[in-house]
């Protein structure tokens, strides 16, 4: 068995977080192995059919940041500063007992952090072309999923066989298909669910090791949700503002944003995030000849900021917004996140001027010392729908 | 029935008494440490005048808009600037709030808020930029003005209020005038709050908070706006107004 240890700062953890660690570590003794992860870049069909576990980093909380500080610069995105933070304090059980990490070139601040980040934990960095449209863009991300696929097979001692990868495939098609019957939840009016319980439904899956039970906790909250909303529960006012959030990843302000927008006379109907609807809905094709090349095709076809040009989030914005019945656009920007920032001007356009209906942006960290600006600026907004 | 608008910013409280579509009475007190306090206060205040609960209906806003108890109704300050300023100028624009911590622009339409800004947490382009620089120069926001019309043009290059302070006190380290100083001061807000504007531009501009009775910073927005800015006295009290005007 090997030898699992804890952090020496175990003692001091309060119990949820004491907890999470134990699970981890028990995971890890049964001969588990454990991948983190930190984007929907990641090609987690690889993971599975190495039989790693592949789980979301912690970096959605401001505790850690003061911390990361002391190396990174201040003026950094708060998600880079606190995925850091949690691994140089190891709070978070994933990073501590993780055996890789999987990076991804989606900013150059993310891209600098993982070298440091490899002095403390192994990092493989996935490298990103720099748009979709361009002739090697398909082949490179190819050669990366080779590169990430050969790396996996000699440090863990395993084979990925096409078998496992199109099994694979069809695991997480099914995890997405739940994921965006979770989502749909919100198109009735009022919607099944406040967004803010959605967000927390959420993020509990990826703190998991096992996809099967990912995806059965999935399927039982929305069939619960659905039965409620038909016996005639209602979580949420019939008046409620409907607000789809856009922009960068929102869980680590989900508390700030989210909590504002539901304590206003909003809710949130649609979350237009990375992790949302628009990658949850691209699925992977299971038949393909070249199984490898499915996947990687599904991943590139992910629309990030990173990207250049990314017109294809503005125009699935556009549908997201007549589907949910969309009353306002709020976009959270996070802190020194130049790509989604500057692609903001070319959002509030679509959302102003192609669809006509307000759109308000938020440039925001996980800490508290704006919180009273927010929530004056989220209440405002919804007093002017 | 009175209806009553109680706009508790940051450095100051306003309220505004309605009957009949009439503004009625003012008040100006300052916040305090304590906004719970301030409201008590105005509560006994106008009950003295015979305006309590029994007949009127009271709408708080402001920064301590959930720290006034008897209040029917809270609505945010930018939703209140935006009725009050269409109450008193009468007419569609974009209304500029410089608050205590807060600089806002509103735009209005047929009334309405089609769109605002805020400022983020930074101070830059607030009141609270007036209020560090006045301390440090030793001077109230008139004198400040006063002097800024004689001053010869300066430029306080930092726009954040924590930088530019350091920034005034090497200018009079090295003997820079004061009346240079003070106009730098008071172009850096004017830069500043028409960068905001910019993302909300109108013909016709509406000046309301603390600074609304100041010709001179009026004067020098007109110029860097190139369109007029228009105020009135009750100006401060726009946010205060467009409470009472809620409260129904």
């Amino acid at each position: 068995m090997e030898n699992v240890t804890l952090p020496k700062t175990f003692d001091e953890f309060v119990d949820a977080r004491k907890a999470g660690f134990l699970k981890a570590k028990e995971f890890k003794e049964n001969g588990g192995k454990i991948a983190g992860t930190l984007c929907s870049y990641t090609p987690s069909e690889l993971l599975d059919a190495a039989g790693i576990a592949s789980v979301g980093l912690c970096g959605m909380s401001n505790e850690v940041v003061p911390d990361a500080e002391k190396v990174l610069p201040k003026n950094l995105c708060p998600l880079i500063k606190s995925t850091y933070g949690f691994a140089m304090t190891e709070k978070c059980p994933y990073t501590y007992f993780a055996d890789i990490i999987i990076g991804e070139t989606t900013c150059d601040g993310k891209k600098k952090m993982y070298e440091l980040l490899n002095e403390i934990k192994e990092t493989h960095i996935l490298h990103l072309p720099q748009g979709q449209d361009h002739p090697y863009a398909k082949g490179m991300w190819l050669s990366e999923l080779e590169f990430l696929k050969k790396k996996l097979e000699e440090k863990f001692g395993v084979e990925i066989t096409d078998e496992k990868l199109r099994q694979a495939a069809h695991n997480r098609n099914r995890l997405r298909k739940a994921t965006l019957d979770m989502f749909e939840l919100q198109m009735t009016c009022p919607p099944a669910m406040k967004g803010t319980e959605l967000m927390h439904v959420r993020q509990m899956g990826t703190f998991t090791f096992d996809l099967e039970e990912q995806i059965r906790n999935l399927e039982a909250k929305v069939a619960q949700a659905k039965a409620a909303y038909e016996a005639g529960e209602c979580p949420v006012p019939k008046t409620a503002k409907r607000i789809l959030l856009t922009g960068c990843p929102s869980a680590g302000v989900i508390q700030k944003v989210g909590g504002a927008i539901e304590e206003n006379g909003g809710v949130i109907v649609c979350f237009d995030d990375c992790g949302g609807e628009r990658t949850c809905r691209l699925t992977i094709d299971e038949n393909a000849d070249n199984i490898l090349e499915a996947i990687a095709d599904r991943y590139l076809a992910i629309n990030c900021s990173v990207m250049t040009p990314n017109t294809e989030r503005l125009e699935n914005t556009k549908k997201m917004i007549e589907k949910y019945k969309v009353d306002g656009v709020v976009e959270v920007v996070l802190q020194a996140c130049h790509t989604f920032n500057v692609e903001a001007e070319l959002m509030k356009r679509a959302v102003e001027e192609e669809v006509g209906i307000p759109y308000m942006k938020l440039e925001t960290d996980y800490s508290t010392t704006d919180s009273g600006q927010i929530e004056t600026r989220i209440a405002a907004f919804i007093e002017m729908l | 029935m009175y209806q009553v608008g109680i706009d508790i910013g940051s450095s100051a409280a306003k309220v505004a008494v309605m009957e009949n579509g009439e503004v009625m009475k003012t008040l100006l007190l300052n916040t305090g440490f304590s906004s719970k306090k301030t409201a008590e206060d105005i509560y006994e205040i106008l009950e003295k005048d015979g305006i309590n609960k029994e007949n009127a209906k009271y709408v708080a806003t402001g920064y301590g808009r959930i720290s006034v108890p008897y209040a029917d109704d809270v609505v945010t300050e930018i939703t209140c600037h935006g009725k009050g300023a269409y109450y008193l100028f009468h007419e569609d624009g974009t209304v500029i709030d410089i608050g205590g911590q807060d600089t806002k622009g509103i735009l209005l339409k047929k009334g309405r808020v089609m769109k605002f800004l805020m400022n983020d947490k930074c101070s830059a382009g607030t009141g609270k930029f007036i209020e560090v620089m006045t301390n440090r120069l030793g001077l109230t926001q008139n004198e400040l003005s006063e002097l800024a019309k004689k001053g010869s043009p300066i430029t306080i290059s930092s726009m954040c209020t924590v930088f530019a302070e350091s920034e005034v006190i090497s200018l009079i380290g090295k003997g820079t005038p004061r009346e240079d100083i003070a106009y730098g001061v008071i172009e850096s807000v004017v830069m500043k709050v028409v960068q905001l504007i910019a993302q909300v531009p109108s013909d016709k501009y509406f000046l309301t908070g603390g600074l609304c009775e100041d010709p001179y910073v009026i004067s020098r927005l007109e110029k860097a706006l190139k369109a007029p800015v228009a105020s009135v006295p009750l100006a401060r009290y726009a946010g205060a107004i467009g409470a009472a005007l809620m409260a129904e």
